[in-house]
């Protein structure tokens, strides 16, 4: 993976003056390349990694295993997309295996979510069926444990 | 009363550890950011730690052969041919000890008759000039200089052989230096060996953490060298692994079998669930060897441009993670330098002359600490060398 791109996902936040004495380069060079990952649609966005447990006004996440009739010429990819334009569809995926489309939630609450796939995402045209299941709690986030492990001491000074 | 007449002399004369003493003082002081430390401040990867659990949870509680379990004997032969170019038999040509420094010391103690010589390049890790005491050998530094690197040069080095001078101690990457060697340097030191008849220790521990793609290259696998040479890695640095204490030694039978006596009676054998973890870790470990150094990589680069930004010259070592910048512009020694810095600013290093004397106007930093800390530890090194120049 591009050095630059790594660093930025550990940490989004990271100056363009700390990237360039990392990745020994100036910082101009890390700003055009940073503008080229964006504007080539490498880098699509940066985001804060949040426990949603411990934010107020709880979110619920649900996982839907949806399948899809493909259509001539097209495939999966209209239906998908079709689906993914919801604000409510926070990631879309076609997977291999026992269903097509594999779409993650969010809502306010679970009659939020409950009624999007009822009257929403189950009657579109080419949805044969829906399958949902909700999150109830989270170990891990997009690499980031919740678990706060206790960082085993070392010696200041060793050989 | 004192008993110190019943102390071996050769043990007596031993100096303390200058690291030792350093670690007392900084013991005492809180809240310290330290660049004093020589081993990773990741955790062992994941994979290997539950590999070690698997092994509890089935009762792998017993001793092993005395060389090492026969899995890791072979991994560990696979991963030298692969990595390093040099072919070792597994069943008389591979010995699994506790750590690299047992290593070194049965590799020492299988050759050295007493007054034997043995040469080693300066500043270089702090046990090799006692261990080579403790064999009843003499220790003859070479030392290294910062224009060159570190680099170990063959003129330098011929300058040091005498009639007794029987084996060459190697260290590259080196702790504290970060140097490591070309292939040309390594073919011109490889022929001396030979002329004089020489066995050589090359402990590569660090080998892993080599940088900016540049090539290894083992003294041990370059022509007529295999048969003198003991090669010695082990898993600390690379895997993360310093305190499950696990390391190997890979030498000509002959060779082996003279080891093998010492760490017999002495050892027996290396902690069984280590040995265990061990295995995991070379057949599962290199995307977690990779991850780390490009971290550490990240953190050198960093590290090496903010100490020559403050006029502290230091050189980009190619290799481990320790950097040894110049810190004599400050007017200071070594000693003041680093007592100077705790004390003020609570950054610890380490006195370059903790090393050897050639490491006097240097001090080692290391850098396998996170970023956040190196930032921190570099603001404050930069007050310090300030207000030191007022």
């Amino acid at each position: 993976m591009d050095p630059l791109i790594a660093l930025l996902r550990q940490n989004a936040r990271t100056s363009t003056a700390d990237l360039a004495r990392e990745l020994n380069l100036s910082e101009s060079e890390v700003l055009d390349r940073l503008a080229k990952l964006e504007s080539d649609g490498v880098i699509l966005g940066y985001q804060a990694v949040v426990d949603s447990q411990k934010v107020s006004g709880s979110i619920v996440t649900a996982v839907v295993e949806v399948k899809i009739t493909p259509e001539r010429g097209g495939g999966f990819d209209r239906l998908a997309e079709r689906i993914a334009k919801f604000s409510e569809v926070q990631s879309c995926y076609l997977m291999s295996g026992g269903y097509d489309l594999l779409v993650i939630l969010e809502g306010a609450n679970l009659q939020e979510i409950a009624t999007f796939i009822a009257e929403k995402l189950s009657t579109i045209k080419g949805v044969i069926s829906t399958a949902t299941r909700f999150r109830l709690k989270t170990y891990k986030e997009n690499g980031v444990s919740l678990t706060r492990e206790i960082k085993a001491e070392r010696l200041a000074v060793t050989p | 009363m004192t008993f110190n007449k019943h102390i071996a002399n050769h043990i007596r004369d031993i100096p303390k550890s200058g690291i030792r003493e350093f670690f007392d003082i900084v013991a005492q002081e809180k809240e310290v950011i330290s660049l004093g430390v020589g081993e990773p401040d990741f955790d062992t990867p994941w994979h290997i730690r539950e590999a070690a659990i698997y092994s509890l949870e089935h009762g792998r509680t017993h001793y092993t052969s005395n060389l090492g379990l026969p899995e890791l004997r072979a991994s560990i032969c696979k991963y030298v041919q692969k990595h390093f170019h040099v072919g070792y038999d597994p069943r008389t040509e591979v010995i699994i000890t506790v750590g690299v420094s047992e290593a070194i010391d049965l590799a020492l103690r299988a050759v050295l008759n007493p007054g034997d010589e043995v040469l080693y390049h300066e500043p270089c890790y702090v046990s090799y000039s006692p261990s080579v005491v403790m064999a009843h050998g003499k220790a003859v530094a070479v030392p290294t200089r910062a224009e060159d690197q570190f680099r170990l040069t063959a003129e330098a080095l011929a300058a040091h052989i005498t009639p007794r001078s029987k084996v060459l101690m190697l260290n590259f990457p080196c702790n504290p230096t970060g140097a490591t060697q070309t292939r040309a340097e390594l073919e011109k030191i490889a022929r001396l060996c030979i002329d004089h008849d020489l066995i050589v220790l090359t402990d590569e521990i660090y080998s892993e953490l080599t940088y900016d793609n540049a090539e290894h290259v083992s003294i041990a696998s370059l022509p007529g060298m295999r048969e003198r040479c003991v090669f010695l890695h082990g898993f600390s640095k690379a895997f993360a692994m310093t305190g499950w204490r696990i390391g190997y030694a890979c030498a000509p039978g002959w060779l082996t079998d003279a080891m093998m006596k010492i760490h017999q009676y002495a050892i027996l054998c290396a902690n069984t669930t280590s040995q265990d973890a061990a295995i995991e870790a070379l057949e599962h470990g290199a995307h977690g060897v990779d991850s780390m150094r490009r971290e550490y990589e990240h953190r050198r680069n960093y590290i090496v441009r903010a100490f020559n930004d403050l006029g502290l010259s230091c050189h980009k070592p190619v290799g481990a993670f320790y950097i040894f910048p110049n810190i004599s512009s400050t007017g200071l020694t070594s000693r003041e330098f680093s007592l100077g810095l705790l004390e003020k600013k609570k950054v610890a290093c380490v006195p370059g002359p903790a090393f050897g004397a050639s490491g006097e106007g240097f001090v080692r930093c290391c850098y396998a600490t996170s970023l956040d800390q190196i930032k921190v530890a570099m603001d404050r090194i930069g007050e310090f060398v300030a207000e030191s120049k007022k």
